[in-house]
């Protein structure tokens, strides 16, 4: 792809970045955090592309390593995100229940 | 599969990672928004093992990747599912720095891959991932290090320390413009190196309480890696994958800055301006008033109103569950309580949130800075547990004390205070508040969970 579209797509990206969280309250800062981290574990896409791509040893053994801190980047990033989150939508049950 | 619809398919994920965010930025959506920025995630790895490159051809070594990604998965979902929520600052650090470490390590592999053939921007990409990359990825493991209190939470500032870091960072940009010209391997083996080494002076002279601002800087810092290696790989959907965590993370990295009313500039460029700080006075002589549990247990019975300040030494304790205990024990006498949550109290923004979210503490209860501010003067009680530097008011006193202009929680308005510390020790700031030694303070020593319960029994008996 050309240079050019490559870096319009990065400039219109950095807008949408700005813009989606722009609003956010500080309850959500960790979580958010956490899930733009997940986020960039897609890197994983690229370490298995290059790893796709690697014959000899030293190239190999580099991107198989980057294939799992990226695994672990981009899982764990979900998982301890939805764990946050479950917190979250748990606390209102109890609080109906007290109400009573 | 023909590459048209593989790029298509790369949309939508990228579809997803939008839609993820702006989801995560909403209390409703939030857990939503994560969930279909997982699909987009497992999208991408999918269909990736479909792409045919028209000059390489399709994937290799396919066993060997599929049991690195189930070695990944192994590691990295009990890590996350076995936490303690207390921990959860530093485990994200981690995943962080992991991440950084691995584009770090695609532009390394694509470099050497490539060869001479490289282009300009390649190599020019390439050396901004492994910098980069690298800093974070080192960066964050001293971040976890801290958090974790495997090393201290204090600046750590060494004499000629600023010389030093001055030196590295121009021998890291001498490195990355050797690398440009010479296109080898030695010089990024020593980029790679220098970054490294970077990283952790880098981190190093941040006191404690900016490491969350840190974090979230090196999390931006590692989406614009990502972004890099998406432009030497020619991939879309790292390109725009990575741009939005980097753009969204520099504003949530602003966000939080000025929650904790902490200049950016000031955190970033600390490793140039820190100066060894004199060691605190040695233990403070004046009287403080500590009192029993039973005391406390008094003055809370005979309150009309309460405001519960939960800190991070809250959360190291686990109290969480004595102190709504607590709470609904005074509720049940017919005291009003409100939990009165600084933005920043805990490790992390929105950190305490989620310990008491927990707890399964009423929503209800749980009040903002800015909300419970006003209604200090018509207090009666602040009970301020594990946490000191967000009601110190040094912040607002005290021109030039390291939280100056931060925004506090006015709990010197309440009519009592009463401190549920370890010790005297300074909070992670490392300042004295003044606030210890008013008369109207009451001091409670021990480890939170243990005072909470004593004066919850007390309060039983009462």
């Amino acid at each position: 792809m050309s240079v050019i579209a490559l870096l319009s797509i990065f400039v219109l990206a950095v807008f949408v970045g700005f813009e989606v969280v722009s609003k956010v309250s500080t309850t959500l800062h960790t979580p958010l955090m956490s899930g733009a981290n997940a986020i960039h574990g897609v890197i994983l896409v690229g370490a298995i592309i290059v790893a796709g791509h690697s014959d000899s040893a030293l190239p190999l053994t580099l991107s198989i390593i980057a294939v799992v801190l990226a695994t672990i980047n981009m899982v764990g990033g979900f998982v301890v995100t939805d764990r946050m989150l479950e917190m979250f939508k748990g606390k209102k049950k109890p609080a109906t229940k007290e109400a009573k | 599969m023909n590459n048209n619809l593989y790029s298509l398919i790369g949309l939508v994920a990228a579809v997803c990672f939008i839609l993820a965010l702006k989801g995560l930025s909403s209390p409703k959506g939030a857990r939503r928004g994560n969930i279909i920025g997982a699909i987009g995630a497992t999208i991408a790895t999918v269909v990736v093992f479909f792409y045919n490159d028209p000059a390489e051809g399709g994937l290799k070594n396919l066993p060997l990747i599929l049991g690195a990604i189930l070695f990944g998965v192994i590691i990295g979902v009990p890590a996350a599912r076995k936490v303690q929520m207390t921990a959860m600052p530093q485990l994200v650090a981690l995943f962080n720095g992991v991440g950084g470490g691995a584009a770090a390590l695609v532009a390394i592999v694509e470099y050497l891959h490539l060869g001479d053939k490289a282009s300009g921007g390649a190599v020019g990409a390439t050396v901004f991932t492994v910098l980069v990359g690298c800093i974070s990825f080192t960066g964050s493991v001293l971040t976890f290090l801290k958090l974790q209190e495997l090393m201290t939470t204090r600046p750590v500032v060494f004499p000629g320390g600023r010389a030093v870091i001055a030196l590295v960072l121009l021998a890291v940009l001498g490195a990355a413009g050797w690398v440009a010209i010479d296109k080898g391997s030695n010089s990024l083996l020593v980029l790679t190196v220098l970054s490294l080494a970077f990283g952790i002076l880098f981190v190093l002279p941040v006191g404690g309480a900016d490491v969350p601002i840190v974090i979230s800087l090196l999390n931006a810092f590692t989406g614009l890696t990502v972004a890099a290696t998406g432009y030497v790989l020619d991939s879309t959907l790292l390109l725009v994958a990575g741009t939005l965590v980097g753009a969204s993370g520099t504003i949530l990295t602003r966000l939080m800055a000025s929650a904790m009313g902490r200049p950016i500039l000031g955190i970033l460029f600390g490793a140039f301006t820190a100066t060894p700080q004199a060691a605190l006075s040695a233990a403070d002589a004046r009287p403080v008033k500590s009192g029993s549990p039973d005391d406390v247990a008094i003055l809370l019975a005979y309150a009309r109103r309460v405001v519960i300040v939960p800190g991070f030494g809250l959360a190291v304790a686990q109290a969480q569950h004595t102190v709504r205990e607590l709470a609904d024990l005074l509720t049940a006498k017919g005291v009003e309580v409100a939990y009165g949550i600084h933005p920043v109290a805990g490790r992390m923004p929105g950190h305490m949130n989620v310990l008491l979210a927990e707890a399964n503490v009423p929503y209800e209860q749980l009040k903002e800075m800015e909300e419970v501010n006003p209604t200090f003067s018509q207090t009666d009680v602040a009970l301020v547990v594990g946490a000191n530097d967000v009601v110190n008011p040094a912040a607002k006193t005290t021109p030039g004390c390291p939280i100056y202009g931060m925004p506090i929680l006015d709990v010197d308005q309440a009519t009592n205070v009463i401190f549920l510390k370890r010790s005297m020790r300074p909070g992670f700031a490392g300042i004295e508040n003044e606030l210890l030694y008013d008369p109207r303070t009451t001091l409670l020593f021990g480890d939170a969970k243990d005072s909470l319960t004593k004066v919850v029994s007390a309060l039983k008996a009462f």
